[in-house]
């Protein structure tokens, strides 16, 4: 694979009907790339929870994507309310999602850890009040 | 087990038809949370839960699991079967509740993985 494979979607704002959608593309690109299961169902992951973050907390966002011989690189911003402590919501169990999160089965202040944990490198850049731009890259 | 055989297990009825019958299936998760599911589970093939909603089939399918059973009498709606099917994941209903589901499928030998 010598070029490298750009991908760009939109985040709608609290439709969760398809929250996930731009990670579930992405997770089928990969499998038709042949990449390798277990390097697919970690960055499906990650993406998922940036997704879902980006939805239940940054108002919607963007999401872009590239693929290359050796990695995947996927950015998640938003224009939302922004983290105001990062060390504490890296922390789990640390959520401030309401009850209706809750409800649709979310809002265990999961996401950010699980992200640590499956992503090769995480960069979280926020600003309160600005937004969150989240950097997952996955190494093949 | 084949969904087919944890189907008469569990009195369950199937919603799909465009998934993998021939699937062995060894392991399983139950939550109600998908938060904890993604935390979690690992490579666990199937998913009861007392959720419905979309995300509970995005869910699995970011696990790769090949099965989600709804459990306590909940029905999942068109709009999630048509999902299920795309993703080529089954949807079973049990009206038995969650622990009770969990036990009956432990008892055939179904384990599960990730704790
Ligand atoms: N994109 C974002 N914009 C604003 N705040 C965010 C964003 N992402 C995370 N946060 C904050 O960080 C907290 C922790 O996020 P994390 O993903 O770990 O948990 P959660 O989304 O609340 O629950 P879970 O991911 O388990 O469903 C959130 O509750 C929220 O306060
Ligand atoms: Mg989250």
């Amino acid at each position: 694979m010598g070029q490298v494979i750009i991908r760009d979607f939109e985040i709608p704002a609290n439709d969760f009907t398809v929250a996930g959608e731009a990670s579930s593309t992405v997770r089928k690109l990969l499998v038709q790339l042949g990449v390798a299961p277990d390097k697919i169902k970690r960055t499906a992951i990650a993406m998922y929870e940036a997704e879902i973050n980006a939805v239940i907390h940054g108002h919607g966002g963007k999401a872009h994507v590239e693929i290359s011989g050796d990695k995947i690189t996927i950015v998640i911003s938003d224009e939302g309310p922004g983290i105001e402590d990062l060390d504490l919501a890296m922390q789990e169990g640390y959520s401030t999602a309401p009850d209706s999160i809750r409800e649709m089965g979310f809002g265990a202040g999961m996401g950010l850890p699980n992200m640590k944990k499956h992503a090769d490198e995480l960069d979280i850049r926020t600003e309160k009040g600005k937004g969150t731009v989240v950097t997952i890259t996955v190494y093949f | 087990m084949k969904i087919s055989e944890i189907a008469a297990v569990l009195n369950a009825e199937v919603y799909t038809v465009n998934h993998d019958e021939n699937a062995d299936i060894k392991s399983a998760c139950s939550a109600d949370l998908m938060s904890d599911v993604m935390a979690f589970s690992k490579e666990n093939a199937l998913l009861l839960t007392g959720l419905v909603n979309p995300q509970v089939i995005r869910t699995a399918e970011m696990m790769d699991m090949k099965a989600i059973i709804f459990v306590r009498g909940k029905k999942p709606q068109q709009a999630m079967i048509e999902l299920a099917e795309e993703k080529r994941i089954a949807l079973l209903a049990t009206d038995f509740p969650l622990f009770e589901a969990s036990g009956r499928l432990y008892q055939q030998g179904i384990r599960g993985h990730g704790y």
